[in-house]
């Protein structure tokens, strides 16, 4: 399921279909997840990717209103890239699972798991902020520093822009918009002439 | 071992016709008292033909929403726009199972499933309703419910971010993540209740659960003046219906999380005063939270019926520069104060 809504994604005819299989591949991936009990990372996932990153995502797209036969031409043309880089990352992937770390690994959380009251939440945030507190720690500067230059990179502030102030909007008094003028009445059967 | 699992099976069923059947009843009735009560507060008399006293009103409206032809606008993506109304009532119902309603004689939650996530659940679920929203002003192929989407889509990524903030203060407060033990640290009477020392995430918690739900005064999604209805322009009958439902189920939902996350949930609000304790120990726990949720569901209508609806500018400004500053600094605070162990709220902890 989840292979065949990635595969979609890259082929789907339409890209608001394509992103909207991008959610289905995130669900899918959360109910991994869920199987390998891993709550916390399924619902975190589901709550970042397909919760705010997805939305901004596709509020993007339709906004774009992309021309898709200009897309697909450049799709044969790509593929043999494409199938290499796969083929790397396959590779690294596999080779990186098959180290040590990961074996290891795989028998004694099976183990820790099966322990009634087992919260993965708990464990995961008892770990997270102490034997690994400053990983933690660099990867949120690291993505603090991608917001930054990501602001300053694409804000321009263009002269004779307008800007309001909303504290000046809220302290208007009346003697600023109103002026009452005093006049002389008209005198009588002048005005319906 | 098959039979037992066909009974548990039958059971959960059994549990959920038993959380949905209400809710699908209270949201038929709300939409009958906000007719009412905004009528009521416009010096009108509001919906009294059908039935006694305009009882049956709902019933009415319902039966006329069922028999009402589905029309499809053309060059409209047909999968995409007959799937939007049910994305958008699939999360607000799905979010209902983990709502604890009242302690057992043990103290133990009684919920559909006591999951220990129970607060990110939900986070994630009412997160996943924009769907709903985005994908029917899309798939609408018209222009209005284009707008309504966007505007929609924008607000609700904003105000989720505030609405996260101040959900972090009451797991901060509380030491847990479910629901239950969120209700059972605040035991004590309405004095320990964490409306007190998290006042400014609780009104931040309700006025952004008004603008995640697209209700008046934060309504620009629908902004009838403007783009007729929003993202429902298209939608006729029972798919209308649906989406109806969803929002109001909704409505219900965040006044239940605002009662249990921040008014004591089924605890009663007499606890620890002598005489009054005793006098209303009858009461049974989901009486109060009801009562509480009433009270934020009356609060929701009266919202729509008393504020003009916001600028769009000054609506993004409310939850970037104004809610999502205060949450961070009260988190602070907080944390502070937890330190501290300030009574009576953090003494025990």
């Amino acid at each position: 399921m989840l292979l065949m809504s990635a595969l979609m994604v890259v082929s789907a005819r339409n890209t608001i279909h394509s992103a909207l299989f991008l959610v289905l591949a995130f669900f899918t991936c959360a109910a991994l997840w869920i199987l390998l009990r891993a709550e916390f990372l399924a619902i975190a996932l589901v709550l970042v990717y397909v919760g705010a990153v997805m939305v901004l995502f596709l509020f993007v797209v339709m906004m774009l209103n992309l021309n898709t036969d200009l897309l697909r031409e450049g799709f044969i043309r790509h593929l043999p890239l494409g199938i290499l880089i796969a083929i790397a990352i396959v590779a690294e992937m596999f080779l990186a699972l098959n180290s040590g770390g990961f074996r290891m690994l795989d028998q004694a959380a099976l183990k820790a798991v099966d322990v009634p009251g087992y919260s993965n939440t708990r464990a995961l945030g008892s770990v997270l902020y102490t034997k690994y507190l400053y990983a933690f720690e660099i990867a949120a500067v690291i993505l603090l520093l991608a917001m930054v230059s990501a602001i300053t990179l694409t804000m321009r502030r263009l002269k004779g822009t307008r800007h309001q102030n909303p504290a000046k909007q809220v302290k208007v008094m009346r003697a600023d918009r109103l002026r009452i003028v005093k006049m002389q009445a008209e005198p009588k059967g002048d005005s319906n002439d | 071992m098959i039979y037992e699992l066909i009974i548990k099976i039958l059971f959960i069923l059994l549990k959920i016709v038993a959380i949905v059947g209400p809710l699908i009843i209270a949201v038929a009735y709300l939409t009958f008292m906000e007719r009412k009560i905004i009528g009521y507060m416009q010096v009108r008399i509001g919906p009294n033909r059908v039935g006694p006293k305009g009882l049956l009103q709902p019933f009415a409206d319902t039966i006329k929403l069922l028999l009402k032809e589905i029309i499809l606008p053309t060059n409209a993506n047909k999968f995409l726009f007959l799937i939007a109304p049910v994305l958008s009532i699939g999360p607000a119902i799905a979010a209902w199972a983990v709502i604890p309603f009242w302690a057992d004689s043990q103290n133990v939650p009684v919920a559909l499933t006591n999951i220990d996530a129970s607060l990110l659940y939900i986070l994630a679920l009412t997160s996943i309703g924009v769907y709903g929203v985005i994908i029917a002003g899309w798939a609408s192929n018209s222009k209005y419910a284009f707008l309504g989407a966007m505007r929609s889509a924008a607000q609700i990524v904003s105000y989720e971010i505030a609405m996260g903030f101040a959900l972090v203060g009451v797991l901060m407060a509380a030491h847990s993540i479910n629901l239950g033990q969120i209700v059972q640290q605040q035991a004590g009477g309405i004095w320990h209740w964490f409306w007190l020392p998290l006042l400014p995430l609780f009104v931040i918690y309700l006025v952004s659960g008004v603008a995640e739900t697209n209700r008046a005064p934060f309504d620009v999604a629908e902004g009838e003046s403007e783009i007729v209805a929003g993202f429902h322009v298209e939608y006729s009958g029972v798919t209308f219906a649906v989406f109806f439902l969803a929002e109001y189920a909704n409505i219900i939902l965040i006044s239940m999380l605002t009662a249990l996350m921040f008014m004591g949930g089924w605890l009663s609000p007499f606890e620890g005063i002598p005489v009054l304790e005793k006098a209303f120990a009858w009461v049974p726990g989901i009486a109060w939270l009801l009562a509480k949720t009433a009270f934020f569901m009356f609060c929701f209508l009266w919202f729509r019926a008393t504020f003009p609806r916001y600028r769009y500018d000054q609506i993004m400004r409310l939850g970037w520069k104004v809610f999502i500053p205060i949450t961070i600094i009260w988190l602070l605070l907080l944390g502070a104060a937890i330190v501290a162990k300030i009574p009576p709220w953090f003494s025990g902890q």
